[in-house]
């Protein structure tokens, strides 16, 4: 695309009129922004992009947006962009106030400009959406940067670490375990045992349908980290399915403790701390 | 056009001595804190770094480090790029192979680092000199 | 810091390494640690690393020979403190620190280290059935 050029007529029409360009603009944006904020909201945001693009395009000739004289309405529309974003509006709506700035200027151009400036608009029209564009862009990273937010807190609230006894703790995980969360859950794992002393992980993975190579290597990546942390891992609830994959999959548990339940794993774990439990017989004391 | 990586900060550091590579850890670290990697990403970097650093003072016969905050869209990291002018390492395939070790203990430290980085750039000719150059992105 | 300091507490040999250390100054340890427990005719050694951010091969090698070294001498070693991410990134790397014993914190550690020089001391023990002859030293 060629780069985006405001010659000398817009530039001049632009900043000779801005009381109208900003009017115009406003009531075109307004259009299809209806109830999403208000007329004082929204002539207050045009304003402020108006004044920084007069500023950016100064006396005209070639510009793209990537020069440093626009950077103030870069920042500017990266920052509107942003806060769309976060409060959950549409794309559409997030990028068509720059477009009505097209509008705006045609009105303006019928009344004031002349054939010269008319015959440029298509150069004009391409700084516009560059500048949609741009916006466009932002809205998408912070749209993701959103999502990935949430991700976080879902994960947070699907992983906790339970103390089962002194020393004892154990991570129930549910639900298909990709990669991602896997190391995730191996973090909060070995930080718990810091935090609460505990020389005993049991990781239950009854709820878990299925694993990949790459969950059982975290898995086995995770007990080799608490080794070194001085504590001992013990998974538990491995599904008949589960061990025949990993299996088939080539992957060595070695010296890994395992067992079939999480009270058998608890038993294994009280025993190993010094732990005995007893089942009373005969009758009791009334 | 593709973005490129912008540079935002960093700085240079000579490797000669066991305190210069202890130095390039520590501005790996503060590079690391101001990208706002997490904990163990930091960790990963710092010591890559450390191993990286140790290689070029040891096998590269010293050479200097540039530490660097880089910026690619959205997501930053950091960048380290280990440059040294020494014998170069002969056979490049081997020394990347999982606990090769030399005499002189560069084991580990290529293979190493590249696990625990996410990218991962060597060249190196024999008599001329080696560069490495590892990138740990935010998540 | 030229050197790292060496505690003698009862029996037991306890480091504990506060900075990030220079390649020399680890090796001038292994070097002292193996004078000092021959010295003391210490039964255990206890290396307190709740304070490094960072063990990367050097410092993790350091520790495997520290514990070679001092099995060699008739002690045990015990690494306490590691931090969770350094254990995730020591994993990473592929260090397993085997013959490297660990525990969560000092107490644990000391714990250990009084717990294997009983057993290790109650091995010397006679066979109570007197199957062994007692030893005496040629010239006695």
């Amino acid at each position: 695309m060629a780069d985006a050029a405001v010659d000398k007529g817009w530039a001049t029409l632009l900043r000779r009129n801005g009381d109208e360009v900003v009017a115009r603009w406003s009531e075109a944006a307004a259009q299809s922004l209806e109830g999403r904020m208000t007329r004082a909201e929204l002539e207050r945001d045009v304003r402020e992009m108006y004044d920084a693009l007069v500023a950016g395009v100064g006396e005209g000739d070639r510009h793209t947006l990537a020069d440093a004289s626009f950077a103030e309405l870069r920042a500017l529309l990266a920052d509107v962009s942003h806060t769309r974003a976060r409060q959950g509006f549409s794309s559409t709506e997030t990028a068509v106030g720059v477009f009505a700035l097209k509008e705006a200027m045609l009105g303006v151009l019928e009344e004031h400009g002349d054939l010269a400036t008319y015959r440029s608009f298509a150069d004009f029209s391409r700084l516009i959406d560059e500048l949609g564009l741009y916006m466009l862009e932002v809205y998408a990273q912070a749209r993701e940067a959103v999502i990935g937010e949430q991700a976080d807190a879902l994960l947070e609230l699907s992983t906790p670490v339970v103390k089962l006894w002194d020393g004892i703790i154990s991570l129930p995980l549910v639900g298909t375990l990709d990669s991602a969360r896997t190391q995730v859950v191996m973090e909060k794992l070995l930080q718990a045992l810091v935090d609460t002393g505990s020389e005993h992980a049991i990781i239950d993975i009854t709820g878990v349908p299925a694993v990949d190579t790459q969950v059982a290597q975290h898995l086995l990546k995770t007990v080799q980290a608490a080794r070194l942390l001085g504590a001992e891992c013990i998974i538990s609830g491995i599904r008949p399915q589960i061990a025949q994959t990993v299996v088939a999959l080539g992957i060595e548990f070695g010296d890994i403790s395992t067992k079939a339940s999480l009270s058998e794993a608890l038993l294994a774990a009280l025993r190993k701390q010094g732990t005995d439990v007893v089942r009373r017989t005969g009758r009791r004391d009334r | 056009m593709p973005t490129p990586v912008v540079v935002e900060s960093g700085e240079i550091h000579e490797i000669h001595t066991d305190a210069d590579v202890v130095r390039v850890r520590q501005a790996a670290r503060t590079l690391a804190l101001s990208a706002k990697l997490s904990l163990v990403d930091q960790t990963k970097l710092v010591t890559a770094a450390s191993e990286l650093a140790r290689n070029t003072l040891v096998y590269g016969g010293g050479g200097r480090a540039t530490v660097e905050v880089v910026r690619l869209g959205p997501r930053r990291g950091v960048r380290a790029v280990f440059v040294d002018e020494g014998p170069g390492i002969p056979d490049l395939d081997l020394a990347l192979t999982d606990g090769w070790t030399s005499g002189s203990g560069m084991g580990l430290g290529l293979s190493g680092a590249r696990r625990l980085v996410d990218e991962f750039e060597v060249s190196t000719d024999v008599g001329t000199g080696t560069t490495v150059s590892v990138v740990k992105w935010t998540r | 810091m030229d050197r790292v300091p060496i505690l003698k507490i009862g029996d037991i040999l306890l480091v504990s390494i506060q900075v990030d250390l220079q390649d020399h100054i680890a090796l001038a340890l292994q070097e002292d640690l193996g004078d000092k427990i021959v010295a003391t005719s210490a039964r255990g050694v206890l290396i307190d690393i709740s304070a490094l951010e960072i063990v990367d091969s050097f410092i993790g090698r350091m520790l495997s020979t520290i514990a070679s070294i001092s099995r060699v001498l008739d002690a045990e070693t015990v690494v306490v403190g590691m931090r969770p991410a350094v254990a995730i990134t020591l994993v990473e790397l592929g260090l397993s620190l085997g013959g490297v014993r660990t525990a969560l914190d000092v107490d644990r550690g000391m714990a250990m280290l009084a717990a294997s020089t009983e057993v290790r001391d109650d091995e010397l023990e006679p066979d109570e059935h007197g199957a062994s002859d007692t030893v005496s030293a040629p010239g006695d």
